[in-house]
């Protein structure tokens, strides 16, 4: 399944996007959060796993053209989705805040363009957020993690 | 959503809360069903109550009273409604600023002269506001000099790296369901040596807050919110929460928490299986072969694991973080920890069916899609006495963390 890994070294401005965008943004995100990137490539699509000081790891999901359709992540607290969203992140914001009332349970917003699922618990947390009309056919939803 | 769905039912529900008090009292010592034993004396035992809770709204939420004082002295208040909580670490009181039943001032934890606060990371939404100290006390337990955190609207705004989890900001009695949050789960503070850390390792939950803004600092584990349980002088290596179990949906349901494992005559291990946690408080669940990591949280509303491929349950159409299923369905599965397993059997049914009910705020068999994961919320509680020992404290089993029942 790993075909090719290697450490590739920070080197970009701090910038939003990811979600959506090529995989330059990949780097943005990097940068953002100070990790080290490791790239595999899995069925037909590249993973690039970001490991942060922080102890987070981040995984974008890159398709054959380019670009971010998912974005998955463990982490000792909520992952700064406003950076790994970038477009996305105001309709997330948005939409979970109406999911809201007395509910303790994993947060979900499944919309026809976005889905975004938020769960574990304090001091680690999981999650993944995806474009379900830019999965490239034949993704398996649970290797998307 | 849930929230209209439970909304529906605030008003209906306000008398039914008198009747819960007709299933507390069930007289000294101990009783016991078929199942588990809950002990209803002794100076570490915590009455604790599953009900609609301080908004008359809650769904599966498990509360308690807490007493806090100003530390060293006898200006105390009593709180009600405190959601008891093994899924986070800590004490967090509502202000009353925010609808909370909190009016007790207590003192500022500050660093360079500047009061600090806290962004407390949920799934369901980050509590925000100034971290203060107390002496916190239950049944006959004290720990002084507690750093708990305030959630208080009216504190400083609400930093951008705070907000950028995308969560809700959870700071009203609408939007917690509670006065507050007890966390008693396995770890002692609610973030650990990450946030005693400066740069980037540091995950943000601290900061010191200036008039104009607030930025992240490095907090020390002691200045760190606490788990009050690891504080108290005695009975401090753990807890069990001990609740009936319960056959069909009812209004309120009522049991106990007892602190200390090992440490009294109503708190040995006996026969119960111990399961080691790994560095994120978890241990693993075998779903029809399949192994995945697993949790178990007082504080989740329900049994909420895999999703539909996984489990063959239907996922709500309206209630999307619920399961649907067209009927009652049993289900089995096995929490596993290095040798330790051991099969749990549940029920998962229509939650839609279940929440049409306006009286009813105890749901069995109430669960939910969570990819990749078993959370084993309150439900799992029901009917089996959880014993949940804090990281580093000893026990007549070893060292937490660990959760044995």
């Amino acid at each position: 399944m790993l075909l090719a890994a290697a450490c590739l070294s920070v080197a970009a401005s701090p910038a939003f996007a990811a979600l959506g965008g090529d995989v330059a943004t990949v780097q943005d995100d990097q940068a953002h959060i100070n990790a080290t990137r490791r790239v595999s490539q899995s069925n037909g699509y590249a993973v690039h796993e970001l490991h942060s000081p922080s102890g987070s790891i981040v995984r974008e999901f890159v398709s054959s053209s380019g670009k971010v359709f998912a974005i998955a992540w463990q982490a000792p607290s909520l992952p700064d989705l406003r950076q790994l969203l970038g477009p996305y992140f105001d309709e997330f914001q948005k939409a979970a805040a109406q999911s809201q009332r007395a509910r303790r349970a994993p947060l979900f917003v499944e919309h026809s363009g976005l889905v975004v699922q938020v769960g574990g618990h304090m001091r680690s947390f999981t999650g993944r957020a995806y474009l379900p009309d830019q999965l490239p056919s034949g993704t398996r939803m649970e290797d998307i993690r | 959503m849930i929230a209209d769905s439970l909304r529906s039912r605030v008003f209906a529900s306000a008398t039914l809360l008198f009747f819960a008090g007709a299933f507390a009292g069930c007289g000294g010592g101990s009783h016991s069903n078929a199942i588990n034993t809950i002990s209803t004396s002794g100076t570490n035992v915590q009455p604790i109550t599953v009900n609609a809770g301080p908004a008359n709204d809650y769904a599966n939420g498990v509360f308690t009273s807490v007493i806090v004082c100003v530390p060293s002295s006898s200006n105390c208040q009593t709180i009600d409604g405190i959601l008891v909580d093994t899924g986070s670490f800590g004490l967090r009181l509502l202000s009353s600023a925010g609808g909370g039943a909190l009016t007790l001032s207590l003192p500022q934890q500050t660093v360079s002269g500047s009061p600090v606060g806290e962004c407390a990371p949920f799934v369901s939404g980050f509590t925000w506001g100034p971290v203060q100290s107390a002496d916190v006390k239950m049944a006959g337990e004290v720990a002084s000099g507690v750093p708990v955190q305030i959630i208080d609207p009216t504190f400083a705004a609400v930093p951008s790296n705070c907000s950028s989890g995308g969560v809700p900001e959870s700071d009203t009695l609408q939007t917690l369901g509670a006065n507050g949050i007890l966390g008693v789960g396995p770890f002692a503070q609610d973030c650990g040596g990450a946030c005693a850390q400066t740069g980037s390792g540091n995950p943000g939950l601290y900061y010191q807050c200036s008039s104009t803004s607030c930025s992240v600092i490095a907090e020390s584990l002691t200045q760190q919110v606490q788990n009050p349980v690891a504080l108290f002088a005695t009975d401090n290596n753990g807890v069990i929460i001990e609740l009936p179990s319960v056959s069909s949906p009812a209004p309120s349901l009522s049991g106990s928490m007892v602190f200390g494992i090992g440490t009294e005559s109503n708190n040995a291990l006996g026969s119960a299986t111990v399961y080691p946690l790994d560095a994120n408080g978890e241990f693993s669940t075998s779903f029809k072969g399949q192994s995945y990591p697993a949790f178990v949280d007082s504080g989740s509303n329900g049994l909420f694991f895999l999703d539909a491929t996984n489990t063959g349950l239907t996922v709500c159409a309206n209630n999307n973080g619920f399961y649907c299923p067209g009927s009652q369905t049993n289900l089995s599965a096995t929490t596993d920890s290095g040798s330790a397993s051991a099969n749990v059997t549940f029920t998962i049914a229509n939650a839609d069916t279940l929440f049409a009910n306006p009286s009813a705020f105890v749901f069995n068999s109430l669960g939910g899609p969570n990819p990749g994961t078993f959370d084993w919320g309150l439900p799992f509680f029901f009917g089996r006495n959880v014993f949940n020992a804090i990281e580093g404290k000893g026990t007549t089993a070893g060292a937490g963390p660990f959760w044995a029942y």
